[in-house]
């Protein structure tokens, strides 16, 4: 099952295992832009799976009423690169619904998915990683998975979390990554990241498309003899601050790579998390090897992009240090 | 340039097909009686629809209707465009003898003649009235059913009101809590439209209907408690005052930015349409809200949707020194209704009868069938914008002190009970002076409560409290401890 097919069966999971759950949002009566919806209009009808007019605010503002009412509210923004005419929603709404209201209320059922990242061709609009925006804002929580049976387990678990989940989908797998992935119906935890690969010498810490390049970057490392260990943070917000820790009490050293601007990405949070509490054992500055601080370019990608020799060279400097 | 002086020239503009059907479709019947006010525009106009004697005179008063009341408007218009009917029903010369576009959404005319819409109608929406500025009834008003009780309940909430603001914004002023808003002016809107309501339609107000709450049964020390932030705001003392919210009575929290509850409201009647739930959303917003993205989207939204909420604007002149004129250009706001194909209304909001005859109706039609229905009440914010403004710096005392004295709501609803007989200066007096006490008394005691504790700053974020927040709450104990003099001493640890 490839990435696309294994969201919209877990939408289907979803739709079929609660009767008051709904998918809506720009061109999702047809199947989407992306192929994630196709189909379940047709099995669930067309007041549980929707279009919506075109509008990022009007649909998360939609989302977190119908949330609100004890529904569970699966919204889509067609690219991640749409989603800022719904920020003030999702900020100043969706994120203090229940703390406002002294848990009165609660918009708990809403999640809000959106396709992110690089694809080859995309440029400023249909590529950029916004999640670092999502994660400075406190009552949301904000999940990227890395393949299709991840984006399953990890999907429902947001939908039926009792917190709003922004969820960002990498787009660039959505036909390329290919994985087993079960008919049932299974939750993966959220705030739990995950080792891919275990490693003595150095940690990289990633999420999404980019641990697909680490990985090659570890495994070209290994053929230098550099054991690297490569986690999955899987959930940026609240993150599983032990695991990295953990990782790097071991290691000494740690690497953080994503595709957004280097500047203020959620990187930098890891990286000053990390100093301060495994100051003494770091054998090597933290590296980041992230995006440019220019908007996404066109002609530029492969320039602009963290690629696997990025990421090898500086897992070589730390190592060297 | 000489487009547009073709354009002026053209006698035939007002025959445009088009704007036949605009000014048709202001066509409103009024409460009781079935004569129809259209615009200049359309009484002009040779097509112009007499009254059919056949109609009957009398209706009961919340029988308000639509000039025609079908469901999917493109493909009623479709039907019609093609038998050479115009949308109400009329035979349409233009139409025989044109040809079509088929074209998503119903079929359009053609026309030769190079025409532009008018950027408005050339007569504003009237506004609904029921009781003059004496508390006179109208000619050819008919009154909504409102027994003595009800309306006697409904003053009483309206004296309650004034008065809560009253004694809140003094209170305010004396430094015993950080804010205050009043709704002076607009008590009629607070209170009849709530009355007008049933408890189980839910709220998504601004900050400016305080009165809805009261009406449903919040008391004044639950009012008080939130302003002063005490251990029983249910807020948890984390919102400015006059942030109130109660699952109870369907009144979901107060948040600080204009318009972001009207989508909420709008999600929130689409769960209420799947539920089958024979109840509304209403969404209460201002002038200024009008001008935000999210009135477009949740006005496009509810009208595509089909869903039934009321969104009530309380157009009251101001967004905080912002005047109308300065807001939008059109005919206020009760115009933007037909462009997204929702039924609209403007209706004296100092009336209480009008408003209540209004909200009551509306609620008929949008929970009967299902559709959004947009009302503009005409009001004037008589208090500052908050407690924080000064409103002489940019409006003329005169203006307000006419809106105060000879516009009040609360006044004009009372000379009204008085032609009733249905009350008196004594009983207004006693009542005055109890909503007094009441008021004191809430202030007297929500005032020396402690504040909430401290754990609550960390509570509620999420549905539990996440290891990163244990973590900093653990961390601000231990700064207290160590520098307990920087910290409020009646905030509990």
């Amino acid at each position: 099952m490839n990435l696309f097919s294994a969201i919209n069966n877990a939408l289907y999971t979803a739709l079929d295992t609660d009767p008051r759950s709904y998918v809506f949002g720009e061109d999702v009566g047809f199947g989407g832009v992306f192929r994630c919806t196709v189909g379940l209009r047709d099995k669930f009808g067309r007041s549980r799976v929707f279009n919506t007019p075109l509008c990022e605010q009007g649909i998360v503002g939609f989302g977190i009423g119908l949330a609100s009412m004890g529904n569970r509210a699966v919204a889509e923004i067609q690219f991640a690169d749409y989603i800022y005419p719904a920020f003030d929603q999702i900020v100043n709404e969706a994120a203090k619904y229940r703390y406002r209201s002294g848990n009165m209320f609660n918009t708990g059922g809403l999640t809000i998915r959106a396709p992110y990242g690089a694809v080859g061709h995309g440029g400023h609009y249909h590529s950029q990683s916004p999640e670092a925006f999502f994660c400075h804002v406190p009552g949301i929580k904000v999940v990227i998975p890395r393949s299709p049976s991840q984006a399953k387990g990890l999907l429902l678990a947001s939908i039926r979390d009792p917190n709003p989940v922004v969820f960002f989908e990498p787009k660039l797998l959505y036909r390329m990554a290919v994985e087993e992935v079960s008919e049932d119906d299974y939750t993966l935890p959220l705030s739990s990241a995950e080792v891919m690969r275990e490693g003595s010498d150095i940690t990289l810490v990633g999420w999404g498309a980019q641990l697909t390049i680490m990985e090659q970057a570890c495994t070209e490392a290994a053929k230098d003899g550099i054991s690297c260990e490569l986690i999955d943070l899987r959930t940026l917000i609240p993150w599983d601050q032990e695991l990295v820790e953990a990782s790097v009490n071991k290691t000494g050293r740690l690497l953080v790579s994503h595709e957004a601007p280097v500047t203020g990405g959620f990187g930098a949070e890891i990286a000053a998390y990390i100093t301060e509490r495994c100051f003494l054992r770091l054998e090597a500055p933290i590296v980041r090897v992230c995006g440019l601080d220019t908007p996404f370019p066109l002609v530029f990608e492969p320039f602009y992009l963290p690629t696997k020799n990025k990421i090898l060279d500086a897992i070589k400097a730390a190592v060297q240090f | 340039m000489f487009l547009n002086s073709w354009l002026w020239r053209s006698r035939h503009l007002s025959r445009s097909p088009l704007l036949l059907l605009r000014s048709r479709s202001i066509f409103l019947a009024s409460s009781c009686t079935t004569e129809l006010l259209a615009s200049q525009n359309a009484s002009e106009h040779q097509h112009s629809r007499k009254l059919p004697s056949t109609v009957p005179r009398i209706r009961p008063w919340w029988n308000v209707s639509w000039s025609s009341g079908y469901r999917n408007p493109s493909m009623e218009a479709e039907k019609k465009v093609a038998s050479g009917e115009d949308s109400y029903g009329n035979e349409s010369k233009q139409a025989s003898s044109t040809e079509f576009l088929d074209f998503p959404g119903g079929k359009v005319s053609y026309i030769n003649e190079l025409q532009f819409l008018s950027e408005s109608s050339p007569v504003r929406v009237p506004c609904f009235q029921l009781l003059d500025e004496y508390g006179q009834v109208a000619e050819h008003a008919c009154l909504p059913e409102v027994d003595k009780l009800l309306a006697v309940k409904m003053y009483r909430n309206m004296v309650l009101l004034q008065t809560m603001d009253t004694l809140f914004y003094e209170a305010q002023r004396q430094g015993q809590f950080a804010f205050y808003l009043t709704t002076i002016g607009e008590e009629a809107i607070n209170i009849a439209s709530a009355a007008a309501l049933s408890n189980d339609d839910i709220v998504y107000a601004q900050y400016r209907e305080p009165g809805v709450l009261l009406w449903r049964g919040f008391s004044l020390n639950e009012f008080a408690n939130q302003c002063f932030t005490n251990n029983l705001d249910y807020g948890k003392g984390r919102q400015m005052p006059v942030h109130y919210g109660s699952s109870k009575l369907n009144y979901p929290t107060v948040s600080s930015p204009i318009a972001t509850q009207l989508p909420h409201a709008v999600g929130a009647a689409y769960a209420l349409k799947m539920e089958n739930n024979p109840a509304c959303t209403v969404t209460f917003f201002g002038d200024g809200a009008s001008s935000e993205g999210d009135f477009h989207a949740a006005m496009n939204f509810a009208a595509v949707l089909e869903v039934p909420v009321l969104f009530i604007c309380r157009n009251n002149g101001f967004a905080i020194s912002t005047p109308t004129a300065e807001q939008f250009k059109s005919d206020g706001v009760v115009a933007k209704g037909q462009a997204y194909g929702m039924r609209s209304i403007r209706v004296d909001g100092n009336d209480t009868l009008a408003m209540y005859a209004t909200i009551k109706a509306a609620r008929v039609m949008a929970i009967s069938e299902s559709r959004p229905i947009l009302i503009e009440a005409l009001t004037y914010r008589v208090g500052h914008h908050s407690t924080s403004d000064d409103s002489a710096k940019y409006r003329k005392q005169d203006e307000m002190q006419h809106w105060k004295m000879i516009r009040d709501p609360v006044f004009r609803f009372r000379r009204w009970l008085e032609g009733q007989r249905w009350w008196d200066p004594e009983a207004d007096k006693q009542l005055r002076s109890e909503s007094r006490k009441e008021v004191l008394a809430a202030i007297r005691s929500a005032g020396p409560l402690k504040k909430p504790s401290l754990s609550s700053l960390f509570t509620d974020v999420y549905d539990s409290v996440p290891s990163n927040l244990k973590h900093q709450e653990e961390e601000v104990r231990a700064t207290v401890s160590r520098h307990w003099s920087d910290y409020p001493s009646d905030v509990p640890l």
